[in-house]
């Protein structure tokens, strides 16, 4: 008889299983990604994180206007690319088990804990959970930005990017970043960083995402620039009624039977 | 290029990567025959893998006065698929004294394409313009010179988006007409346009290889009146001929992300 | 110490055996190992060319260095190379083909020079020839492999174009081959775009200056010294190897790469 308990670590035979049925013609169904452009940089009060807004399977566009920057705590942020489902999955995972660590410590959390757990987790799973992400944030220790690759490999640094477009914003941030600079200049350098992702990276397009976040507030800028507008289309397409064939036509009453049932009076309204 | 493991014996043998002669530029291209004009359109932007080369490089040619060519693929290939297209038709115009009617250039592209059998053009080709009894027509080809006459056609990148869209608006696939109507065998100049540049501005918003530019060229048979183009911004006359055909091209902007 | 004589100048094979870890008797076998065949591979190569059209011409840069896979090897070669009066070529990927693009081109400017018909080939025209060239080279499977510029200004026309391995050829305002592709063109569009015709020689200086130095610090490839080639009207100019100013203070405040604090 097989032993009930699972060997320790991770079974990967399923892997080499998927592997032999994609060499047969059948592959992975394809997960959503963000082939993006995620940005953040230091500035003299604090973070200034930023992202585009499309999501892309393969070279359709999925999404014109997500979300790719995610809560970990109040004055935590995190920017994520990679494949959606697993940016989003971490994200939130990591940012409930801040909260509960939040709550047994008594104590606003770190941005340091939230990298840590976030790479040792990733890390467990071998670059198997696909997630780049941008982590920022304010907490006692003063400001701290982060990137953390699939593997579990993080880097500290004044300015940093991720995604598809991380070359073109990078190449923005090399150019103009400062340091100390004021929050406005921050926050237009971060506009510039993810526009040059969104007009030269075609993983990346649409709109500005921004978050700036100081010891003090949290502000969340959806939608901080819309260049890519949908124009308007030359003809309407209205479909005349009717435009549809079908075979036969069947009308049924969906309320098939009803009763109503009078209680004692009393409710009728007083009118006197 | 690089080297990697192709070891049956278990031993690492090295082994030569071998070269790609192709690529892929992205774009789409349509075209649409009308009862007495035929359009033909492109997006102009040229791209690589994330990278946008050019936001523009034409892939729709003037041939003749009558006929136009759309390419689309390799843009290598394609470029250079024009251009001996183009020197054929010059010898043609020398040894006959007239421009080839679109049939035969029609022909010629099919066996200019299959005499590359095994090594082809990595090229969707889409030819439009006036048939000499001045009907309006497209003939769409496979790399290797598979062609058909046809209606309408999209091909190239967002082929897959652009195309359903042209059965239902064009052939009115799945729609069923009016009690006591019939759809048109032929929609208007005007009415195609619109289609056109709905076509490219939704594939613009959905494939992330199509945008930046549009060039649109309309060819107009023997006596049909170009007034129904004054309505239309940014329209240029490209005729050099007296032949009675006349051909313009409209450029309309597209969105850069 | 390897005492086998044939592996000795020649590149490990990274791909293979990236840390060197094999006994030297049975190390993998290098890049020479299968002979000579048409379908070679760059071996000393060049990065990144950068070029942009200016309100007088065309302005075209790049820097000195040619690479032996990632050993940074010939540090003072020069990449950009005029074809006459009125045009200058760039080239990234691999050094020989340039080479001999060179000398072909250089014998092409004689033979023209010697039909004396009054017509001198403008940046159009060796455009032209190079993507004929490069094409059919591709198509016998035999390419040259290299990413070139073509910049220049004749009869009172700027002219910049691309053209690479494949044959694939386009043109625009602001071109880059190899990671300044994805580096460098980004600047270079919003720089350049919509003001071609009045951004001075200065100001397009400036701004490939710029750009040079952004990739210096993140092609690992590239070098601090370059060149820049200016075509005008008043002909070919391609500037001494000049130092790139660079600034590496920001690493002070850097403490680790992640809880470490000091």
């Amino acid at each position: 008889m097989t032993s009930v308990f699972s060997p320790p670590g991770f079974n990967f035979s399923n892997q080499s299983r998927n592997d032999f049925i994609a060499e047969k013609g059948i592959p992975m169904p394809k997960a959503t990604s963000t082939g993006t452009t995620i940005v953040g940089c230091l500035f003299a009060d604090g973070i200034v994180l930023g992202a585009d807004t499309r999501a892309t399977e393969g070279d359709i566009v999925a999404d014109k206007n997500c979300e790719k920057i995610h809560y970990i705590t109040e004055s935590i942020r995190c920017c994520g690319a990679g494949t959606a489902a697993d940016t989003e999955f971490t994200t939130a995972l990591i940012s409930s088990n801040m909260e509960l660590h939040a709550l047994s410590t008594g104590r606003k959390p770190r941005v340091v804990t939230a990298m840590t757990m976030l790479k040792q987790m990733l890390f467990r799973h071998h670059g198997n959970i696909g997630a780049a992400l941008v982590l920022g944030g304010v907490d006692a220790t003063g400001p701290h930005l982060f990137t953390v690759a699939p593997h579990g490999s993080t880097d500290k640094l004044p300015y940093v990017t991720m995604g598809s477009g991380s070359l073109a914003a990078m190449a923005v941030f090399e150019s103009s970043w400062k340091p100390n600079m004021s929050r406005d200049d921050a926050l237009q350098l971060v506009k510039d960083a993810i526009s040059a992702g969104i007009f030269n990276d075609l993983g990346s397009g649409s709109n500005v995402d921004a978050c700036i976040i100081t010891a003090s507030h949290t502000e969340m800028l959806r939608n901080v620039e819309m260049p890519n507008q949908r124009v308007e289309k030359e003809r309407q397409y209205r479909f005349a009624r009717g435009t549809t064939a079908w075979k036969s036509e069947e009308i049924r009453k969906l309320v098939v039977s009803e009763e109503v049932i009078l209680l004692a009076g009393g409710d009728e309204m007083d009118t006197t | 290029m690089e080297h990697s493991f192709a070891s049956p014996s278990g031993h690492p043998q090295p082994h030569q990567r071998h070269f790609n002669p192709y690529s892929e530029n992205g774009g789409t291209i349509l075209a649409i025959a009308g009862a007495n004009f035929s359009v033909i359109a492109g997006d102009t932007r040229q791209s690589e893998g994330y990278s946008i080369q050019t936001r523009y490089a034409p892939k729709v040619f003037r041939l003749t006065d009558k006929a136009v060519l759309a390419t689309n693929g390799f843009a290598a290939d394609g470029n250079m698929f024009v251009k001996k297209v183009r020197q054929r038709l010059e010898w043609y115009r020398h040894a006959h004294s007239k421009d080839m009617p679109i049939r035969a250039i029609a022909r010629l592209i099919q066996t200019m394409l299959y005499a590359r059998r095994f090594f082809p053009y990595y090229v969707y080709n889409i030819l439009g313009g006036i048939e000499e009894d001045g009907s309006g027509a497209v003939y769409s080809f496979d790399p290797v010179g598979s062609y058909e006459r046809e209606a309408c056609r999209a091909a190239g990148a967002a082929q897959s988006l652009v195309q359903p869209f042209l059965d239902n608006q064009i052939y009115f696939k799945n729609q069923t007409p009016a009690h006591g109507t019939s759809h048109p065998a032929h929609l208007p100049l005007d009415h195609v346009l619109e289609l056109v540049i709905d076509s490219f501005t939704s594939a613009t918003e959905r494939h992330i290889e199509v945008g930046d530019g549009l060039e649109i060229y309309v060819v107009l048979a023997k006596g049909s009146t170009p007034q129904v183009l004054d309505r239309w911004q940014g329209v240029t006359e490209m005729t050099t001929t007296q032949d009675g055909e006349r051909m313009f091209v409209i450029r309309r902007n597209l969105k850069r992300d | 110490m390897d005492h086998f004589p044939t592996n000795w100048g020649r590149p490990r094979n990274d791909t293979i055996d990236p840390y060197g870890t094999y006994p030297i008797h049975q190390r993998p076998k290098d890049a020479f190992s299968t002979g000579i065949q048409r379908t070679q591979h760059p071996i000393v190569t060049g990065t990144s060319v950068l070029a942009i059209k200016f309100k007088d011409g065309v302005m075209m840069a790049a820097d000195n260095l040619a690479s032996y896979g990632s050993l940074a090897r010939f540090r003072d070669i020069q990449r950009l190379h005029p074809v006459g009066d009125n045009t200058v070529i760039g080239a990234g990927g691999d050094m020989s083909d340039f080479q001999y693009l060179q000398s072909i081109l250089d014998e092409l400017m004689v033979d023209e020079f010697c039909a004396s018909d009054g017509h001198t080939l403008g940046p159009a025209e060796v455009h032209n020839y190079l993507s004929e060239l490069m094409y059919a080279r591709r198509s016998k499977m035999d390419p040259l492999w290299n990413s070139l510029l073509v910049g220049g200004f004749k009869d009172g026309k700027r002219f910049l174009a691309y053209v690479d391995l494949l044959g694939t050829t386009y043109a625009s305002s602001t071109l880059a081959t190899g990671y300044g592709a994805y580096i460098a063109q980004p600047l270079l569009r919003r720089a350049v775009e919509g003001n071609e015709d009045t951004l001075t020689k200065e100001e397009a200086r400036k701004i490939l200056e710029q750009s040079m130095q952004v990739l210096f610090y993140r092609d690992a490839r590239s070098i601090d010294q370059f060149q820049i080639a200016t075509v005008t009207a008043a002909g070919v100019h391609i500037s001494e190897a000049r130092k790139l100013e660079t600034s590496w203070s920001f690493a002070e405040g850097i403490r680790g790469y992640g809880a470490q604090t000091q």
